[in-house]
């Protein structure tokens, strides 16, 4: 049987640049050049291996020659390609991005070996198809997230950490719990093998128990309506390109674990846990937009918006038509893009005014026009305006729920897409547009090789919003066909197991 | 003895989540420690218990002879221990930090980060 | 820290080369028999830990000669590694593959790429113990 190689590669990968930069942990040059190149590795090869599944249709690789149900599998489907892609992107941009901005002593204290690590734990999450293994590669991705938080031990740093630490351990120990009852249930935990069997089960109520721990527990990952209270309190705390890399990736992961539990393993449609899950999209949009309404702190803003983004890929998920999927995977790798983007850009206004707070900055369009578009063209692409990535994402979900007749949910969605509007002019008018007060101003800084490299990564961001907009026909049908995969449970079991249940 | 079992773990839940409630940053991590341990037990639990039979192949054999106890279950445990052995490590050098830096070993004066 | 306690100093000179070969016995046992590189890892870091016991930092990031990062950083690497040769033999990632050979002491020997794998998990458990105990030793003096 001819094993696909290639479907490791993403994981194998980060955690050799991560073990090599632990290697030369004594010289800054080595880890620099092993992040970028790491990182490119990683796009690169994400790269092949969409291509690879768009033509050869899902990818599955048996760890060690053990076979499923037995034997751990990495699956690649369409999605988790997708996923992974983007991941690389992210990757690539923090790597460049962290170039110009980490500074000596974080650099020392192991920024990029645990960057390294985070990233093997995503792409580890997206690929595996195995209950356990899932768990195992969130906790990964979670050890080296909390070290990157305290990554310069401000007072700030460690209130964040300690409740972000929190509530993940509390969000892993239900994780690991819903694990143990559906071993026990099942006496499985293939992905595949778990969902040919639950069909048979007759103890219904221990299954809707176990599907709601882990809604619970990924609803907590996640960052949905009413446990999102972590990220809120902890990602305004670290270095920026600490920020822009959880921000884009760890919350999705959350979601992309929702994603494939409730179209896979658990029946959805029609049940409660659908209904549910339409008010958590509903309030996450809700709760997120107007927490971000009442912030005056430019990383704080960002971080309320994350959450309320949450909600529409939820929303995505809750209306369970292939449309509404895959707008919300489509949304999944707008908002990676555009609100990288978003808090990379805070970084750079960081480092010319000294200050994240709205009313101690103004002036920057005067200053700095270049920054002042790039910022325009991420906060329109997250308001949702033509022709970038956000109107797209945002037009297939709400689509989607006209076509399903859930008009409260297109309502609020709507409202919630003019709410980030009235957000990101706030920004723009505090920031950018206003004079500064007199006594702050600092004349323009001479561009340092560091931030010409900040910048270059912010405009390649921006760049990709816009392009992702332009090929919306075939990135539409990427994730028309993730979105077929992922209800086409047939064809998953018997890509892992071989045989048609 | 699973009934037996199933009251330790609901008490070791019970317990993880009082002390998860404490103001005290300390208790807190031991409410973490608890809580861990209590998954752990809920896994070997569920997983059915097989008194004195090791899941070990006589040699020369394919196959255990009789009922065994699961090993996945046990494997399952083993990761998990891990895995929470170096969590907890990692939060216990984090309080001691937050300590160090807050000056205080309660949640009511660590709301800065709060809104 | 101050070394209090006398008997404690003196078993530990004695424990201590005993628990490392122990720690060794148990990597080299650990493939069909019970053992393995997690576990000769905590042997090993709670032999150095003892150590640490009854002398301070100083002298035990001496008695290891290495740094604690450098044991992580090669285990990592040694581990990850040891999945590659399956994938050029043609088979999936860690894919096990096994070298029969005889050499002159041990006699029969089979070697193969789960105790590179081993020898990883041991150099990883190490590193991450003894970096996380030493760091906080070193912010208790």
């Amino acid at each position: 049987m001819q094993s696909p190689t290639l479907l490791a590669l993403p994981i194998v990968i980060p955690l050799l640049a991560g073990a090599l930069s632990l290697i030369y942990w004594r010289s800054r040059k080595a880890q620099r050049i092993i992040g970028v190149l790491g990182s490119s590795g990683l796009l690169i090869a994400s790269g092949f291996l969409m291509e690879k599944i768009w033509r050869e249709g899902t990818l599955v690789m048996h760890m060690g020659n053990w076979h499923a149900p037995f034997g751990i599998v990495l699956v690649g489907d369409m999605l988790a390609a997708f996923m992974v892609l983007m991941t690389g992107v992210s990757a690539v941009t923090t790597a460049f991005y962290a170039l110009g901005s980490v500074s000596k002593q974080h650099e020392h204290f192991g920024f990029y070996p645990l960057m390294h690590l985070l990233l093997a734990g995503v792409n580890g999450a997206f690929l595996t198809g195995d209950v356990f293994n899932l768990y195992v590669w969130f906790e990964v991705m979670l050890v080296a997230s909390f070290a990157l938080l305290i990554l310069g031990g401000e007072r700030a740093q460690m209130e964040g950490a300690i409740k972000y630490v929190t509530l993940n351990l509390v969000s892993s120990a239900m994780f690991l719990s819903a694990i143990g009852l559906l071993y026990g249930l099942m006496g499985t935990l293939n992905m595949a093998d778990i969902a040919m069997k639950i069909g048979e089960l007759e103890d219904t109520a221990m299954i809707t128990v176990v599907s709601m721990l882990f809604l619970m527990a990924f609803g907590i990952k996640a960052a949905a309506f009413p446990l999102f209270f972590w990220l809120p309190a902890s990602y305004h705390t670290p270095r920026v390109a600490v920020s822009a890399l959880f921000a884009g990736l760890l919350t999705k992961v959350g979601v992309y674990a929702l994603f494939r539990f409730f179209t896979l393993i658990f029946p959805f449609e029609g049940t409660l846990s659908q209904s549910l899950m339409v008010w958590i999209a509903g309030l996450t949009m809700v709760t997120g937009v107007l927490g971000a309404a009442a912030q005056f702190e430019f990383r704080r803003i960002l971080s309320f918006h994350i959450v309320s983004q949450i909600g529409y890929m939820l929303m995505g998920l809750a209306l369970f038509t292939p449309l509404a999927l895959a707008g919300g995977i489509y949304f999944i790798a707008h908002n990676i893009v555009a609100k990288s983007g978003l808090f990379l850009i805070s970084g750079l206004v960081f480092r010319f005014k000294g200050s994240y707070e709205l009313k101690e900055l103004g002036g920057v369009y005067r200053q700095y026009p270049m920054l002042a578009l790039l910022f325009l063209i991420c906060a329109f692409s997250l308001a949702g305006l033509p022709p970038l990535s956000g109107f797209f994402a945002k037009f297939m979900v709400i689509r989607a729920g006209v076509e399903e007749y859930a008009w409260w949910l297109v309502a609020t969605a709507l409202a919630v897409g003019f709410m980030t509007l009235y957000s990101m002019v706030k920004i723009w008018a505090e920031v950018f547009w206003k004079e500064q007060e007199v006594c702050h101003i600092k004349p323009p800084r001479k561009f340092r090789g560091g931030t010409r490299m900040m910048y270059a990564t912010v405009i390649m961001l921006a760049g990709l919003t816009i392009f992702m907009g332009l090929a919306m026909e075939p990135l539409f049908r990427i994730c028309m066909m993730a979105a077929e995969q992922l209800m086409d449970t047939d064809g998953y079991i018997q890509a892992v197991l071989g045989v048609t249940p | 003895m699973i009934t037996l079992m199933s009251f330790l773990v609901g008490g070791l839940y019970a317990a993880a989540i009082y002390m998860i409630m404490r103001r005290s940053i300390v208790k807190l991590v031991i409410g973490l420690v608890l809580l861990s341990n209590a998954a752990n037990l809920l896994i070997f639990t569920s997983a059915g218990m097989t008194r004195e039979a090791p899941p070990l192949i006589p040699y020369g054999a394919l196959a255990p002879e009789g009922a065994v106890a699961d090993p996945l279950a046990q494997a399952l445990i083993l990761t998990a221990i891990v895995i929470g052995f170096g969590v907890l490590a990692f939060a216990v050098v984090l309080i001691h930090r937050a300590y160090e830096i807050v000056q205080a070993d309660d949640m009511d004066q660590m709301k800065d980060t709060d809104t | 820290m101050n070394s209090l306690s006398l008997v404690l100093r003196t078993t530990g000179y004695f424990l201590l080369p005993l628990l490392l070969i122990f720690s060794v016995f148990l990597l080299l046992r650990g493939h069909d028999e019970p053992g393995g590189g997690f576990i000769a890892g905590l042997v090993a870091a709670a032999a150095v830990c003892l150590h640490l016991f009854f002398t301070d930092v100083p002298s035990t990031r001496k008695l290891i000669h290495i740094d604690p990062r450098d044991l992580l950083g090669w285990g990592l690497f040694l581990a990850t590694v040891s999945g590659v040769p399956g994938v050029f033999m043609g088979d999936a990632f860690f894919t096990s593959q096994w070298v029969e050979l005889t050499l002159p002491i041990l006699g029969e020997t089979k070697l193969g790429t789960p105790l590179l794998f081993d020898i990883g998990v041991y150099a990883v458990v190490i590193g991450t113990v003894l970096t996380i105990v030493l760091s906080l030793a070193e912010a208790e003096e």
